[in-house]
């Protein structure tokens, strides 16, 4: 029968929703981006605890990805237009240098990307590509790249390890090219992972392997990880925290388990009424409509979409509360 | 089964091998053939204004299915019916009306739509292709068209370049809807796009589906989306139909072990990550004999590996399994 996976939760009753627990391994704090014209981050700041699991969820071009690129030093640059901080264990990462980066990327953060074939080198085998960063980055012998390359393929689950090794990405299904890869990203023992959609291009089934794997290397390792997800349904069964960003800026935020079951932010509730169940029988979609990122545009971005806007809405934007377990965003919550 | 001639379509034991040569000549000495069954015996109806939702992990077969239903690629055997004769073998007035009665809707919408030619155009295009629109009321059927899948008749003039992925499916609606069709086909019609996107196009398809009458046959991995759209569903598998039925009863008792795996592994809100389904879908290349799921199914006993389970039916439902699982016996 099916086993329940434990997942750690923060306990909502109790719990300080502050973006800033004491024990923190990353605090974002006030993180904007703007190029050109456009404020593509707008003031996000939240926090993760290590060992904890958050999830970035929101519509395409909400900021997601741009949030996980800055957290593994890999926005466009110069970095100009970046503002605020990220404190990765103490260390603000918005004012690395290149140097700082080399002993982080890769080591202590790491990260999955969405397509796992294009993320991969296609002119390599499996085996060159886990075998290096062990090598350059632990300073591992040859041989003892290999031992270990073994042991992380098997630790992925890919049946016949030593064998794969030798094999290029294309040779492997879009699932297991996408367990090389976490298997790569695990080889340093990083503290945190990010994964950008690791599964919006696999099988559900795969997809359940796929975030259970990450879980449990993840919890195994005491290492946070921060999901870029798409299906809310998905992120309230694989992560603690929950970050709902809608153009650039934090909607709502808080343990996952509070947002999901009772949301306030229309914009969640929104979402969460598009996600379809099996008994689903009525679906009242969102209406159509992106984000302005004008910077100099005043109000709710949410306000030309949102059934709840009051008046003042389109004026004034709401500033990030702390209500009722979680932070807010909102003049005219729901409930 | 009686009175089959208001089905649409009709697959009576269709397979579909191809032959993929010496791939491992090294292995099997030159000339070694090998085939792989893309579809081994498929059965399937689909009757006016019905929806069938076709499911299963990529690799099952279920792109295979539709392009046998659309003429795209004749059954290496088995016979594929449209209105009772055999789809690959329509000719003139039925071939013309093949083409309008049956629309499909593709998986890459923009990749699809010739991206010179303006949304009036495309939308337009089947109606000039069939005749079947007096030049002077082009304009105003497009206009209705678009009003039908939620565009502004302003949208006319624009290229699909500039539109939203979501604006670019509802063109490809309209324009699958164009030549008035019987039956609406699509295959994974919805991936990709935000679930708010995804939401609005699912009603959209929906209600079309039932205002009109047009039946649909619906390819998704994503059994929310099956369950909201189709009455019917049909559970793939390299190759065969494993479980099939209304899609509610189908969901909510699953006979096959298949079917129950895919329902884990569907995320499902504040439910703990269920044990998932192990392994991946085999190549259809040299099936093992039995069951062709025993390699990883949990519920395989010994003689699952010796017996391939042909799809019985039971009532309304079928299924291809020796050990199927408990279900309430079907109410009423
Ligand atoms: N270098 C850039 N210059 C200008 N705009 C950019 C740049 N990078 C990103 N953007 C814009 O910033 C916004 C956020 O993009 P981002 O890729 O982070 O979205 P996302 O939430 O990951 O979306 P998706 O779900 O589609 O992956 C988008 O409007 C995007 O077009
Ligand atoms: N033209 C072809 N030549 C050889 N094999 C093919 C061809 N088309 C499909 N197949 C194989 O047939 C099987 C079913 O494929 P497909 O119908 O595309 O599955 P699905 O759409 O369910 O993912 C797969 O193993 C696939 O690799
Ligand atoms: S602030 Fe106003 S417009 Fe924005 S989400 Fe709340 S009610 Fe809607
Ligand atoms: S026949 Fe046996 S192996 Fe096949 S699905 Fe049924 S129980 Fe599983
Ligand atoms: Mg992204
Ligand atoms: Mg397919």
């Amino acid at each position: 029968m099916a086993a329940a996976l434990a997942i750690p939760r923060s306990d909502p009753a109790g719990a300080t929703p502050a973006a800033a627990p004491a024990d923190a391994l990353l605090r974002v704090e006030n993180l904007s981006l703007t190029r050109g014209e456009k404020l593509i981050l707008d003031d996000v700041s939240f926090a993760l605890k290590r060992g904890a699991t958050l999830a970035l969820v929101g519509e395409s071009g909400a900021g997601k990805s741009t949030i996980a690129l800055a957290l593994i030093g890999l926005l466009a640059r110069p970095q100009v237009g970046l503002d605020g901080r990220m404190l990765f264990d103490g260390a603000d990462l918005a004012t690395s240098s290149e140097r700082d980066w080399l002993r982080l990327r890769g080591r202590r953060i790491s990260m999955i990307f969405q397509d796992a074939s294009s993320a991969l080198n296609p002119c390599f085998t499996v085996g060159a590509q886990l075998m290096t960063p062990l090598r350059r980055l632990l300073g591992l012998s040859k041989a003892q790249a290999r031992k270990r390359a073994v042991e992380l393929l098997e630790g992925v689950g890919l049946s016949d390890a030593e064998s794969r090794l030798d094999a290029y990405p294309h040779q492997l299904s879009g699932g297991m090219q996408q367990r090389v890869m976490i298997a790569i990203a695990l080889s340093t023992n990083p503290e945190l992972l990010l994964a950008d959609e690791p599964t919006s291009a696999l099988d559900v089934t795969i997809q359940a392997q796929i975030v259970r794997l990450i879980l449990d290397e993840t919890r195994k390792r005491g290492a946070s990880c921060i999901f870029v997800l798409h299906d809310l349904a998905l992120a309230s069964q694989a992560c603690d925290e929950i970050v709902v960003l809608y153009g650039g800026q934090v909607m709502e935020a808080g343990p996952a388990e509070t947002v999901l079951r009772e949301p306030l932010h229309p914009y969640t509730v929104g979402l969460k009424a598009c996600v379809l169940e099996i008994d689903t029988e009525e679906l009242e979609p969102l209406p159509s409509g992106s984000p302005s990122f004008a910077s100099k545009r005043p109000g709710c971005r949410f306000a030309p979409r949102c059934a709840s806007a009051l008046e003042k809405c389109a004026g004034e934007k709401p500033p990030l509360i702390e209500t009722r377990g979680r932070r807010l965003a909102c003049w005219n919550p729901v409930a | 089964m009686s009175a089959t001639s208001t089905d649409i379509f009709r697959l009576l034991d269709v397979e579909k091998t191809y032959d993929i040569g010496r791939a491992s000549a090294s292995l099997f000495g030159a000339g070694k053939r090998r085939k792989l069954a893309a579809l081994d015996g498929v059965r399937l109806t689909v009757k006016p204004g019905e929806s069938l939702a076709l499911v299963g992990e990529s690799g099952s077969g279920k792109t295979t299915l539709l392009r046998v239903l659309l003429g795209l690629t004749a059954p290496t055997d088995g016979r594929a019916l449209f209105r009772e004769k055999e789809i690959a073998e329509l000719k003139g007035d039925d071939r013309d009306r093949f083409a309008r009665d049956v629309a499909l809707i593709y998986q890459d919408a923009r990749g699809s739509l010739n991206p010179r030619m303006t949304v009036l155009d495309l939308v337009a295009e089947p109606l000039d292709h069939h005749g079947l629109c007096p030049r002077a009321e082009r304009r105003d059927r497009v206009a209705a068209l678009l009003q039908r899948v939620g565009l502004p008749a302003e949208m006319m003039g624009r290229y699909t370049s500039a539109l939203s992925g979501g604006q670019v499916r509802r063109v490809a609606i309209a324009r699958a809807l164009a030549s008035n069709p019987s039956v609406l086909v699509a295959d994974e019609a919805v991936s990709g796009l935000d679930v708010s996107t995804q939401a609005q196009l699912l009603k959209l398809l929906r209600d079309l589906q039932r205002d009109m009458g047009v039946s649909l046959v619906f390819i998704t991995h994503d059994l929310g989306v099956a369950a909201y759209l189709c009455e019917r569903i049909a559970v793939m598998y390299l190759g065969r139909i494993v479980e099939t039925g209304a899609t509610r009863e189908v969901l909510t008792a699953p006979a096959h072990p298949y079917t129950r795996a895919l329902l884990n592994a569907s995320p499902k809100f504040f439910a703990p990550i269920a044990e998932p389904l192990p392994g991946e879908i085999p190549s259809p290349i040299d099936l093992p004999k039995g069951c062709r799921f025993a390699g990883r199914c949990v519920e395989a006993r010994d003689d699952c590996r010796l017996t391939d389970p042909a799809l019985r039916a039971d009532g309304a439902r079928a299924f291809a399994c020796l050990h199927p699982l408990d279900r309430p016996r079907a109410l009423g």
